[in-house]
């Protein structure tokens, strides 16, 4: 066995150790002959390397047997714990920074789920469900949308894939809209989905609220192209991409968790940034 | 003859947040790779001449990285609060227990690393004096624990980028604390191959204190300092 230290090393003895500097201390036992510290080592391995062995097993091995569905449901919670610890510590008064107009990049087009198939930009129509007063969805023209106050904002869109691109959102702020086609009581959530229903996003209602969450209709200095969700949108630095649904063709103000595309394939339903 | 001791190295606290921070941080690698995989901008460039790209198609296909974005981003959620509290233990505890005192370096810490660099090239015969660890490993623990602070900090910013957006404007935006995130990472992981590289060379009886707390030394009854 090779227990024994390498003789006393050639120290450089000049020089200041950091050691004494910081009055470093070492704990020593008794001095002990060979044999009962060689004993007491190996009754110390063996106890330590049972219990380290016992728990990586433990670990490895709770891991590998926890069900998919148990991860699954695990992984879920956590979202939705880190969704509460988000909200409790989130206030509508804090902005997302804006930039100028030289700072805006090339704008990028991912993603076309519920945009498929022949789409009539002139015949469309906005139905908003749950409002005051009524029980049948109100439809509104581009127009009527447009009459409302415009806002402009210059942000960061952020993609949850990772990159971003700095663009010029021009719209109604959400919250204007809601101030004019008020929803009946005060609704937890609101659900939006496309015109054939192929992608739905739902959002919390403060996020939703945001100054700067808008109902877009033009983006740097155009009218929505049909690729980026003409003739209406979302756009909104709180949330991921995935969240400002493009070509919106209906609104619903609602106390349910609405569904959500892409949470229903693995992703975080807050996605709040 | 009374001619051995046995020397207290490690406590079992320090040895259960080493052991426990092993596979927290080969998760947080793990995922952190899943969701890079997603936009995988950075490489290292010599002038014009890519010399490196992370990653390469070979390699992300040989892990079986693509196209697992929400898993990765599941599971980066859910052990960042395990890592981070490891962590935060870990801290505190090296400053309350007086271990600060074994890994922190001292202004002159920088001149004796680079001797004990020297040293282990075999370019100088003398070592510089040193307790516990030596300066250059006094750096090096230092340094991870602040690679560890940065990277729950750049992690934040890329994470609520409105909602402490004045934390992502520290890091220069959030295209810049993503690159520091990764690059964060990438020193986690040359650190832990030196250390595991260091630890072979240092052998046997250096690797099972970090097991069983203990050492067994030569009596030295000159310097020493019974307790036990």
């Amino acid at each position: 066995m090779s227990e024994v230290r390498e003789p006393q090393e050639t120290f450089a003895r000049s020089e200041a150790n950091t050691a004494d500097i910081l009055r470093e201390r070492r704990i020593l036992s008794e001095p002990l002959t060979a044999d009962e510290a060689r004993r007491k080592m190996s009754a110390m391995s063996r106890r330590n390397f049972l219990i380290g062995g016992a728990a990586a097993v433990f670990g490895v091995l709770g891991w590998k047997w926890m069900s998919e569905e148990t991860k699954t449901a695990l992984l879920r919670r956590a979202l939705e714990f880190n969704e509460r610890v988000a909200q409790t510590f989130y206030k509508p008064s804090r902005l997302a920074p804006e930039f100028v107009r030289d700072a805006i990049t090339t704008p990028r087009v991912n993603g076309d789920a519920g945009m498929q198939g022949d789409f009539d930009p002139e015949s469309w129509r906005l139905s908003v469900g749950g409002l005051s007063g009524r029980s049948d969805d109100l439809t509104l023209t581009i127009d009527e949308i447009k009459a409302l106050p415009r806002t402009d904002m210059i942000v960061e869109f952020k993609c949850i894939e990772g990159w971003s691109m700095i663009a010029h959102f021009a719209g109604v702020r959400f919250s204007d809209f809601a101030a004019k086609y008020e929803p009946e009581g005060r609704p937890r959530y609101v659900s939006m989905a496309t015109p054939n229903n192929g992608y739905y996003v739902g959002w919390d209602v403060e996020s939703i609220m945001h100054p700067q969450t808008l109902l877009c209709y033009e983006m740097n200095g155009m009218p929505l192209t049909v690729a980026h969700g003409a003739p209406l949108r979302l756009a909104s630095p709180t949330k991921y991409g995935i969240k400002q649904i493009k070509r919106i063709g209906r609104i619903e103000f609602t106390d349910h968790r609405p569904r959500d595309y892409w949470a229903e394939n693995g992703y975080d339903w807050y996605a709040g940034l | 003859m009374l001619s051995k001791q046995l020397e207290r190295k490690h406590s079992l606290t320090i040895r259960w947040l080493h052991w426990v921070n092993f596979p927290l941080l080969a998760m947080m690698i793990w995922s952190g790779m899943l969701i890079y995989w997603a936009n995988p901008v950075y490489s290292v460039w010599i002038g014009t001449y890519q010399v490196l790209k992370f990653f390469p198609q070979w390699f992300n296909e040989g892990l079986g990285i693509p196209f697992r974005l929400a898993e990765g981003l599941q599971l980066h959620f859910f052990f960042m609060w395990l890592f981070l509290v490891n962590g935060l233990i870990y801290v505190v505890y090296t400053i309350v227990s007086g271990e600060w005192r074994a890994i922190l370096p001292v202004p002159g810490s920088l001149k004796r690393a680079l001797r004990v660099a020297l040293h282990d090239a075999r370019i100088l015969k003398a070592k510089p004096p040193q307790g516990k660890y030596n300066d250059a490993q006094r750096l090096a623990y230092s340094s991870v624990i602040l690679i560890g602070a940065a990277s729950v900090l750049t992690g934040l910013a890329i994470y609520k980028p409105l909602q402490l957006s004045w934390l992502t404007s520290l890091f220069g935006g959030y295209q810049w604390a993503r690159w520091l995130h990764f690059w964060l990472t990438i020193g986690f992981v040359g650190f832990f191959s030196i250390h595991v590289f260091q630890v072979l060379l240092a052998g046997w009886s250096n690797f099972r204190s970090m097991i069983t707390g203990t050492e067994l030394v030569e009596a030295e009854a000159a310097q020493t300092e019974v307790k036990a």
